[in-house]
């Protein structure tokens, strides 16, 4: 456990800890290229070098270990000069075009010049220019060599992270340049644009469409499998009134040290699209959101007058476990608790030993502790009940089960005296349903998923619902008022308050517990 | 508090002032001099003969236009490459620094790769733009300039006021915008 100083400051850290993680600890900005904590250390970029006493010449401190008595200082003026006369090398060959470059408000190599930069460059020589300058080198990233400062991130990822090996770095002084082996197709490919600190590895589908300084930035978890990555929704609140009313722009991922640590997968990070494209958007089957709630109210109503077995409710894993309680909470009191069937709304998919769950659904272990499982062959059940005519309504909650079971779920649908689909995009299922509410996205609700590992964690709205749309927990909550339900709500943290009463397996869990960072997460098992 | 009060001195009017007439005999001369010297000359203008001379000092809008600095900033313009093209790389400066919010870009890919980006849309809402000048002081391409020296702009709506990037980029078919009614036919171009 050696003891050093760091401008000033002492701090003792654990053994093998670098100076410039040190630096970190104590808050103290050092920059740096090829470093990232993820991956190993190369030591090749060379700005982040500091004053070490006793040492002979500035060290770089992403690679120099810290040591019994060090004495570091990172802010003389011997060091601010090393910092911008390695930038001049860095840029020897760097075009300067960060006009059209897509990474120019999040590049490093910007923020440095700002910072540290010579402003009145020394460098009379010809740039090295590339035959071609930038260029698709795979479905999800374009490479531009002519950016590139050999940091070797993305070298070190493919090697380390993904272990597929696909990039190099080939040549020698002025020559060399990142290449890749083949087609760059990998499951994870778009983290290699995320750590390039400059545009010379960029994101196709983000490219050329959205300036970086207009985006906010919202966190969340990604939908999109089981593992409930952490991410972060950017979207643009300035543009989206004008001809293309799109809102996300890109995901990316956020830090979580028990999760995906800085990694997501591209299945994760290109899944926003249905969030602004193929929305329903207005209520269907009455003339406004107060009517509709007050017919389903009163059928539902009429229904659990006449039996207890006549409606069924369709629970997706897709639902928060507010929403998955709440309906509960509501429904059980009407009907049998055993007409709520837990329905997967989609396929099992790919997987791998790294991120990639089989279980395209964020919630199935926040389903299961709420004491759901997943109901087989749903439809065939349904339909034998519907004829004879012990089922008369349907409540579904975003399964399109016309495409998940085909003619079967279309008869059943027709048999049906009543079927309500609340859900957020359009699909086949939808224009088969006597009511159609429409109801909030992830990124426009609060919430919690349990992922596959048993860690809860909480989502925020990145913006407000569109017009007509509402949260899931918002219309539930609407009808347990007209239903005469006595529920918490409507706001999640309420809902959740109850939960952690209620539910055993959230038993003593507080909302405000649950926030960003890993170690505000509670586990569930 | 005492109200203070002026006194003030009423002017010692002369004979001449008094009797009232002499004024008016001046000023009938000066109106009838300039009177006769415009009549005059509107007619030695109709044989073309002393043109150089104005008539009257007022500017004949709108067959003649008033003369403007040449660095009023007037309606925006954008600037052609040597091929036609704009030279508009769509980095978005212009959208970014202006103040109204006025300018609204989309960015495309250029076929050239040496160029990378071009717009796909640059329209400029001159019913919301304030003629700051901040884009043209922004663009690092020289592409946006506001020196077509065009002021008297109107339409029948607001959508009248929407430039598209093929108004920007021929400002000599101005005219075309005060023919953009929704209710009217729309011209051939559109």
């Amino acid at each position: 456990m050696p003891t050093l100083t760091i401008d000033g400051k002492k701090i003792t850290v654990a053994d093998g800890t670098t100076v410039l993680q040190a630096c970190e600890k104590l808050k103290i900005d050092v920059p740096r290229y090829c470093y990232h904590p993820g991956l190993s250390i190369a030591g090749n970029c060379r700005i982040c070098m500091v004053e070490i006493e006793k040492a002979p010449k500035p060290a770089i401190s992403c690679q120099t270990l810290s040591t019994e008595g060090m004495v570091v200082r990172t802010d003389t003026e011997q060091v601010k000069q090393v910092r911008s006369h390695i930038l001049e090398f860095l840029l020897v060959n760097h075009p300067l075009d960060c006009p059209v470059c897509d990474q120019a408000g999040e590049c490093y190599l910007q923020d440095y010049y700002m910072k540290f930069g010579l402003y009145d460059p020394k460098f009379n020589e010809n740039k090295v220019k590339k035959q071609k300058k930038a260029f698709p080198i795979g479905p999800t990233i374009m490479l531009d060599q002519e950016r590139c400062i050999l940091c070797s991130r993305c070298v070190r990822f493919t090697d380390e992270i993904t272990k597929s090996h696909e990039f190099g770095i080939v040549n020698r002084g002025d020559h060399s340049e990142v290449v890749v082996s083949k087609e760059f197709v990998n499951p994870y490919s778009g983290n290699v644009a995320d750590i390039c600190p400059v545009g010379a590895l960029t994101d196709r589908d983000f490219r050329f469409k959205c300036r970086v300084w207009y985006l906010e930035n919202s966190p969340s978890v990604c939908p999109g499998c089981s593992r409930g990555c952490s991410i972060e929704i950017h979207h643009n609140d300035r543009k989206s009134h004008r001809v293309e009313p799109k809102r996300v722009m890109r995901l990316k991922p956020r830090f979580n040290e028990e999760i995906n640590k800085w990694w997501i997968c591209d299945e994760g990070r290109y899944n926003y699209k249905f969030i602004d494209d193929n929305r329903i958007l207005l209520v269907k089957g009455a003339e406004d959101w107060p009517s509709a709630v007050k017919t389903l109210a009163s059928k539902l109503k009429n229904l659990a007058a006449l039996s207890p077995q006549s409606a069924a409710f369709l629970l997706s894993p897709q639902q928060s476990n507010e929403e998955l309680f709440l309906a509960e909470q509501i429904f059980a009191q009407l009907f049998d608790r055993s007409r709520l069937f837990l329905v997967r709304p989609n396929a099992l998919g790919y997987q791998d030993a790294f991120l990639i769950k089989a279980d395209k659904n964020p919630n199935t272990a926040g389903a299961r502790a709420l004491g759901f499982s997943y109901a087989e062959n749903i439809v065939d059940l349904l339909s034998g009940e519907a004829e004879k005519g012990k089922l008369k309504a349907l409540y579904i909650f975003g399964q399109d089960i016309v495409s998940l079971f085909g003619d079967d779920a279309r008869k059943l649908l027709k048999q049906l005296e009543f079927v309500v689909y609340q859900g957020s995009n359009r699909n086949e299922t939808a224009p088969l349903c006597s009511m159609t509410l429409p109801a909030a996205v992830y990124a426009e609700q609060e919430g919690t998923f349990t992922n596959c590992d048993g860690i809860l964690q909480r989502f925020t709205p990145a913006f407000a619902p569109l017009p007509e749309a509402r949260e899931g927990i918002q219309i539930l909550h609407d009808l347990a008022v007209k239903l005469g339900i006595k529920c918490p709500g409507p706001k999640a943290r309420e809902i959740f308050a109850r939960m952690a009463e209620k539910a055993h397996a959230f038993k003593g869990m507080n909302f405000d517990r649950l926030g960003r960072m890993a170690q505000e997460k509670a586990a569930l098992c | 508090m005492p109200v203070t009060t002026k006194v003030v001195k009423q002017p010692n009017m002369s004979f001449m002032v008094r009797i009232y007439f002499p004024a008016i005999f001046q000023g009938l001369a000066l109106t009838g001099w300039h009177f006769f010297r415009n009549l005059t000359l509107h007619i030695l203008h109709k044989f073309d003969l002393f043109k150089d001379v104005p008539a009257a000092v007022t500017y004949q809008y709108p067959e003649e236009k008033r003369p403007l600095a040449p660095r009023l900033r007037s309606r925006h313009r954008l600037t052609k490459r040597s091929n036609g093209s704009p030279r508009c790389v769509a980095c978005m400066m212009c959208e970014t620094v202006c103040p109204a919010h006025c300018i609204y870009i989309v960015a495309d890919e250029h076929p050239d790769p040496n160029i990378e980006k071009r717009p796909k849309r640059f329209d400029i809402d001159l019913g919301i733009c304030v003629y700051c000048g901040f884009c043209v002081e922004a663009c690092p391409e020289d592409a946006i300039r506001m020196d077509t020296q065009i002021l008297d702009i109107a339409a029948y709506s607001r959508e009248g006021m929407y430039l598209t990037m093929d108004d920007l980029l021929n400002p000599e078919n101005h005219g075309a915008i005060v023919l953009r009614d929704p209710k009217r036919p729309q011209p051939a171009s559109q």
